[in-house]
């Protein structure tokens, strides 16, 4: 069904990081960019879609005020908002917002380390766009910082904290469809397995809490108000937003997943983890009976490989993107 | 990224130090009567077992080390192996400590990333301390500081969750990031590739906790489940038997962290051929860091005071080589790339007028207690060089 075509190479490895794999499709544009983080930097590189061309750039984390140790990224995402687009890096000092390039750093937000116990580990991870105006990110207390982004400039504020989970954030997702009627169209996930789902705007408001069950949720999407969880233990579960309903379990992985993607016009689901594996699953909803429905497309075993980072290349999921813990290489695999 | 990674780093990769360290031993030793006064005899091995084992778990360096705090740099760490390996009457040249630590380091890379849940990296750490009380197990003086930390991991670690777990697992794995060093045993058993990647299964049990993939099931509004699917592929999973033991005595079940030396099965190594990656990540570890001094920190400083033992004369009769000859370790030291060199910086104590002080009176805590077996000629020519210091 999918066929392997050619690699792109980074300049340097991907880490074990959750959802370590960015892509950006400029609308209209062949060009295609790729993030990884690596450690203490990560790898810019942009492709055209034949693959021929390439043009790599290194971001470095940005120290805190006194440079003894290193910081590492946790991660970094393209946040495309409806007037601009900047890529976003989370780091254990704090966050990095640049121009969708990364020539310029447009904004520096460092982590309040009192918010934080004292035997804490301290760093922001989960990231996503939001309500069309807004970037969200996760700190390892369990906050989530609602950031406002004007159409242009440097001007950027922290509009609003959410403070519903008790675990470090792992991920947030912004709905990548329609939301029914009361279904939100945010969702942020925690170490814990507790997910919240959320109503964007002047003000966030929490419709629904989905309580841990014992497992991290290390990735999550938002689909058509399906909320698409993947978890620790290998399982994907499939929650109703509005309700925090289970509607589908997966047993998909034989170890922890590390992300999943979700390409918003065909429900296509794409799921990667530690096992090797890459899975392709489609959502769909039953019309009579209003029942979630998730099936099984395609399984693709990325030898030797401890996947960390899967994304579809297009909104109709023909073609994905996968890299690896120490792998210099985005694997890219396309529609036969 | 984790501030609770080093004990487990640290005592992890000593178990398999002492793990090389007496295959190495038994497979120079000869018998005790033949011994000419240069060689190595079993009574010497065991006592370089005991002064390492007891250095490694001195009450204060374990204080210090489970302090919460960040992972030592490549360097820095190296450094304190290089002291641990030089705390009895054993010297190894620069070219057979590389080995030593390259040996130790894809060994531990391997374990952490096979490791079928995160919380699986103390079941490794276990399987370590129970190989390393067996090394010692007619000396109870030395078994309780082994216990002791025992205790310490236990209390330390049993109450953190998998996401914790997990975030501590991919703090060591950024550490190892970009090693693809080759290890003949591993190469051997096919669990590394001739790229120096690791082999990853793709069958046998999950971890525990986990189901085997391939049951979809989906439920309707109410909770009940309508409608009931499998999928297959190439993975060949199995239910595991039962979950390991984290107590102080137990079966641990999970195999990492167990000897896999034998007499019978030397280790060599090979260097990774492509160094495109090598050199950038390279770059990176020697870049000025005006703080690195300062990394190289109180461990490093507690070890260092055990130069002092150091045997005076000539130091050729009492050297352990990695090698299987001379020329071979010599060789080794000499087509070693540029970017694999580790770079190991010389210490001097702080010139602090309190830190001194300080320092004096850890230094004389840390004197090896047990008595010397005086048995041996050899020990007593060492007591004797010693005492000519």
């Amino acid at each position: 069904m999918y066929r392997k075509e050619k690699s792109i190479q980074l300049k340097s490895s991907s880490a074990a990081l959750y959802n370590n794999l960015s892509v950006l499709r400029p609308p209209g544009r062949q060009l295609a960019c790729f993030s990884a983080v690596h450690g203490p930097s990560l790898s810019l590189v942009s492709a055209t879609a034949d693959g021929l061309g390439f043009c790599h750039r290194q971001l470095q984390a940005k120290e805190g005020g006194m440079a003894v140790s290193p910081s590492f990224l946790t991660q970094a995402a393209w946040c495309v908002l409806p007037s601009r687009v900047l890529l976003v890096l989370t780091s254990q000092k704090g966050i990095q917002m640049y121009e969708s390039d990364g020539s310029i750093m447009v904004y520096w937000h460092a982590l309040d380390i009192m918010e934080h116990r004292p035997a804490q580990a301290v760093f922001a991870r989960g990231i996503a766009a939001a309500g069309g105006r807004f970037i969200c990110v996760g700190t390892s207390s369990g906050l989530v910082l609602v950031f406002d982004i004007p159409p242009k400039g440097t001007n950027i504020t922290v509009s609003e904290v959410l403070e519903q989970h008790h675990d470090a954030i792992t991920d947030i997702a912004a709905e990548l469809g329609q939301a029914p009627d009361g279904a939100g169209d945010l969702v942020t996930a925690d170490d814990a397995g507790t997910l919240c789902v959320w109503s964007t705007g002047e003000e966030f408001t929490l419709l629904s809490k989905i309580p841990a069950s014992g497992c991290t949720c290390s990735s999550v999407k938002l689909w058509n108000g399906i909320v698409a969880a993947g978890y620790g233990n290998g399982q994907i579960r499939l929650y109703e937003a509005a309700t925090g309903l289970l509607r589908a379990e997966v047993n998909a992985h034989a170890r922890w997943i590390y992300a999943l993607d979700l390409a918003p016009q065909t429900g296509k689901l794409l799921s990667g983890a530690e096992d090797s594996f890459v899975h392709v699953w489609k959502l769909s909803r039953n019309p009579d009976t209003e029942d979630v429905e998730i099936e099984h497309c395609h399984a693709e075993c990325v030898t030797d490989t401890q996947v960390c980072g899967a994304r579809f290349c297009d909104p109709e999921g023909n073609s994905f993107a996968v890299t690896g813990y120490d792998l210099s290489e985005i694997f890219r695999y396309g529609r036969a | 990224m984790s501030a609770r990674t080093l004990p487990l780093l640290f005592l992890n990769l000593g178990g398999e130090m002492l793990y090389i360290l007496d295959q190495r031993l038994r497979a120079q030793s000869i018998p005790g009567e033949k011994a000419r006064k240069d060689e190595w005899t079993d009574v010497d091995r065991k006592r370089v077992m005991n002064d390492i084992i007891t250095t490694m778990f001195n009450k204060k360096f374990m204080e210090e080390l489970f302090k919460l705090q960040d992972l030592y740099s490549k360097k820095a760490l190296r450094t304190v192996y290089d002291r641990l390996a030089h705390a009895s009457i054993m010297r190894l040249n620069q070219a057979s400590m590389d080995k030593l630590y390259d040996l130790m380091t894809m060994a531990f890379k391997y374990q952490v990333l096979l490791c079928p849940r995160p919380k699986d990296i103390l079941l490794v750490t276990l399987n370590h301390l129970d190989a390393i009380k067996d090394f010692v197990r007619d000396s109870p003086g030395i078994l309780n500081q082994v216990d002791e930390t025992f205790r310490q991991l236990i209390e330390t670690y049993s109450c953190l969750s998998d996401g914790e777990f997990q975030f501590i697992r991919q703090t060591l794995l950024i550490f190892f990031q970009d090693m693809h060093i080759r290890v003949s045993i591993f190469l051997k058993d096919k669990v590394q590739n001739s790229n120096g990647r690791f082999v990853l299964p793709i069958s046998g049990p999950v971890p525990w906790g986990t189901e085997v993939p391939g049951l979809i099931r989906m439920f309707n509004r109410n909770g009940d489940e309508v409608k009931r699917t499998e999928f297959s592929t190439d993975g060949n999973y199995v239910t595991p038997q039962r979950e390991g033991s984290f107590d102080l005595y137990g079966d641990r079940v999970l195999k990492l962290g167990t000897n896999m030396y034998s007499v019978s099965r030397p280790v060599e190594t090979h260097m990774s051929g492509s160094s495109k990656n090598l050199a950038s990540h390279a770059k990176e570890n020697i870049a000025p860091n005006p703080l690195a001094k300062e990394e190289l920190n109180f461990l490093a400083r507690l070890l260092g005071g055990l130069e002092v033992k150091k045997p005076g004369g000539s130091e050729t009769g009492f050297r352990l080589n990695l090698f299987t000859t001379d020329e071979e370790e010599e060789h080794a030291a000499l087509t070693r790339p540029e970017e694999l060199s580790y770079k190991v910086i010389n210490i001097e104590a702080t010139q602090e007028p309190g830190r001194r002080a300080e320092l004096s009176r850890i230094l004389g805590e840390l004197e090896v207690a047990e008595p010397r077996p005086a048995s041996s000629g050899k020990g007593e020519d060492l007591l004797a060089l010693m005492d000519g210091l």
